[in-house]
């Protein structure tokens, strides 16, 4: 007997929310960028989670390519928080405001 | 439900065997280590300058740089690894879609090297 | 476990082969070469590789071809007139986009020479998402034409406007990606696969789990193609971007937005559609509104297009809630994005010539006297106002006559209503440069060199002769429509 697949997705909807209400309430760019990696690594286990219940294996190799996706996407998100502190000497969001939405 | 538990033991053991050391470790390394005299040890000595400052600065931006390579190559070698393991079965497709795929990144590597990403100053 | 080569076709994805390969030889020859003179030819060879593409591409119109596919499995790629039809929407902005940034770029001191090649990548990954026949591969070529424009965003650093506009555009990007690969995870979890024709077959049976994914890649599309609830970055991200690129992403982003939207929702989903289409049709009434109201107080025109380019993905969101029920949506939405994709190019390239320095002479009231200063530019931008506006006879108003005879076919008679009248609200701010242009005085020089010239002599002439023959092309997005939706139904 094994774990049910409703616990993962259980288990990996927390998570997917919990990286969803800190990309939405912290102000830290840093830990905005962290949430979002939350947030795809939720995907990520219930993609692996399904292969398994589906006995499937592409849901495995899909997780090969979010994490690919995710790495390019820190790559260039860390280049712009850099590039941003050296403006601003902050990565507060919330001081991140010239233009008015 | 049992066999659920027993199923998981390895990892509870893991992750007990993981809290262990890392309270070990760091709780020997203080209680069996020399204390030097604090107050004096940190006194400037003589002309010396007062201590400024914390020891846990911001560091130059190149190490970002670095870090950022660094996350691109571990990410070629998860795809690397796969690809490494079923080499045989995948045969010349395999590894013609392997090379065509290395060929970008390590031109990819070519470009960052030629605009001056990896000078050290 | 026995191993089969996928059957591949190379012809099928050669013009995305060249496009991306143009960008990969861009770099390439950066290596070898001085940056000047790799920046002086960079136009130059992303036109002639465009070209090529686009022959290609031409060549390929009328066939059906599948590739990539996998031994007992669905193919991965598919090339119909759909995809063909929305190719060559991408490649005439990608050649649009060259036209009016070859002198912009160094006349503003731009030029970098990623820019080329960042775009160039960013097109091939449009170019996928109306060929992607896998979710998996509309991810990935959702974040191929993603991640170049973050860095596009912000290419004018360290100017903050636009440092600030590439972090805000990559985190809701970012964001937006996530809830997207969540709702894929999730209908792979339902259907069983990624593969749309088996996704079709059993998202129906897929229960709340099929559904929570539905509607979580519909935010997901939301956030790409600036719908409302879903379009807070857009403004900022607008207006702090340099201007080409701001041009690039209006028209090419929101298309492959809308390219894949089209394929994974009118087919995939097609059969939940009771489900999702008042879900869509709802969001492309706030979008409507939104878009169409607050564009009423910019004072800025990068941040008024920006709006308005948000009201222009309600209309083809009306399309797109039209399409499961009527068989003209589709084809109004593919002729819509044809439409709009002229005018609000020339739009921009009008912006471009207007833009005195970086982020000057951007304000509605440097076009003061347009019309004295420059008369034949200031008919032109006149002319695409009216057509963004939908008066005839423009594009913009054949455009937006399929559009509202789609959705009343589908018996959306309050959507209809709605798209009616903000586009009687949206003539105040679009007429109000015209009202600008030609009953003022004003000063300030106006940058036409003779690429940009080209370019908005060629978007006019589109734009009037989808005003004027509207049924001829509208032939050819039809033909696109019921063949893209066929091939997939048939597996």
């Amino acid at each position: 007997m094994t774990v049910p697949v409703e616990w993962y997705v259980a288990l990996s909807a927390i998570l997917f929310s919990i990286g969803a209400l800190g990309v939405l309430l912290r102000r830290n760019a840093i830990i905005i960028f962290m949430s979002v990696e939350l947030m795809l690594n939720a995907a990520n286990l219930l993609f692996v989670a399904f292969s398994r219940y589906l006995g499937d294996l592409d849901g495995q190799v899909l997780v090969f390519f979010v994490i690919t996706v995710a790495a390019a996407e820190v790559a260039v998100g860390l280049a712009l928080i850099v590039v941003i502190f050296r403006t601003k000497q902050s990565i507060n969001i919330d001081e991140i405001n010239l233009m008015k939405g | 439900m049992d066999q659920i538990l027993l199923d998981y033991l390895p990892i509870a053991v893991l992750i007990g065997i993981g809290i262990f050391f890392a309270v070990l470790l760091p709780s020997l390394s203080v209680s069996l280590g020399p204390k030097p005299p604090k107050d004096r040890n940190l006194a400037p000595y003589e002309s010396g300058m007062v201590a400024i400052g914390e020891a846990q600065r911001r560091l130059p931006v190149k190490f970002y740089r670095i870090a950022v390579l660094f996350i691109l190559f571990d990410v070629d070698i998860i795809l690397l690894v796969p690809w490494a393991v079923a080499f045989r079965k995948l045969g010349v497709y395999g590894l013609v879609a392997m090379l065509i795929f290395m060929v970008m990144f390590i031109l990819g590597d070519a470009w960052v090297w030629k605009k001056g990403v990896l000078e050290w100053e | 476990m026995e191993f089969v080569t996928p059957t591949i076709n190379i012809l099928i994805v050669l013009p995305v082969l060249l496009v991306a390969g143009g960008g990969a030889l861009l770099m390439l020859l950066e290596l070898f070469m001085a940056e000047e003179r790799v920046k002086q030819w960079a136009p130059t060879l992303a036109i002639i590789v465009l070209a090529l593409a686009f022959l290609q591409t031409i060549g390929l119109w009328g066939q059906t071809h599948t590739t990539f596919t996998p031994e007992g499995s669905s193919p991965m790629v598919i090339l119909d007139n759909f995809a063909t039809f929305l190719n060559v929407i991408f490649l005439l902005t990608g050649f649009f986009t060259v036209l009016i940034s070859v002198n912009y770029l160094p006349r503003v001191g731009l030029n970098r020479s990623e820019y080329y090649m960042l775009m160039l990548f960013s097109l091939s990954g449009m170019m996928l998402m109306g060929m992607a026949n896998d979710l998996i591969l509309v991810f990935l070529a959702l974040e191929v034409l993603s991640i170049p424009l973050y860095i596009l965003a912000g290419l004018s650093r360290p100017r903050p406007e636009s440092e600030e506009s590439a972090m805000k555009y990559f985190f809701l990007g970012a964001f937006s990606s996530a809830i997207f690969v969540f709702g894929i995870a999730l209908t792979y979890g339902a259907t069983g696969s990624t593969a749309l024709p088996a996704v079709l077959a059993g998202v129906s049976n897929g229960g709340a789990l099929a559904l929570a994914g539905v509607a979580m890649m519909l935010v997901g599309f939301g956030f790409k193609v600036a719908a409302a609830p879903f379009h807070m970055w857009t403004p900022d991200v607008y207006e702090g971007a340099p201007t080409v690129v701001t041009a690039f992403m209006s028209v090419g982003a929101k298309v492959g937005g809308f390219a894949a939207m089209l394929r994974v929702f009118v087919s995939a989903f097609g059969s939940l559609g009771q489900t999702w289409v008042p879900a869509v049709a709802v969001i492309a009434a706030i979008t409507l509104i939104i878009g169409n109201v607050v564009a009423i107080v910019q004072p800025n025109i990068k941040r008024m297009l920006a709006y308005s380019s948000i009201a222009h993905a309600g209309y083809i969101l009306m399309a797109v809630a039209a399409s499961v029920n009527s068989p003209d949506g589709v084809s109004a939405a593919l002729f819509y994005m044809f439409a709009y994709l002229f005018t609000n190019l020339g739009a921009f390239a009008i912006a471009i010539a207007a833009e005195r320095k970086l982020g000057e002479g951007v304000m509605l009231d440097d076009y003061k006297g347009l019309a004295k200063r420059s008369p034949l530019l200031a008919l032109a931008m006149a002319y695409f106002m009216l057509s963004l506006t939908g008066i005839p006879p423009t594009g913009g108003f054949s455009g937006k006559f399929f559009v509202f005879r789609a959705t009343l076919e589908a018996g959306l008679v309050w959507l209809a209503v709605v798209g009616v009248i903000t586009s009687v609200v949206s003539g105040y701010y679009y007429l109000r440069v015209v009202y600008l242009m030609y009953m003022y005085d004003g000063e300030g020089e106006l940058h036409t060199k003779p690429a940009l010239l080209t370019a908005v002599a060629l978007t006019v002439l589109a734009t009037l002769v989808l005003g004027l023959l509207p049924g001829a092309w509208y032939e050819i997005t039809k033909q696109a429509a019921l063949q893209g939706l066929q091939v997939l139904a048939g597996g």
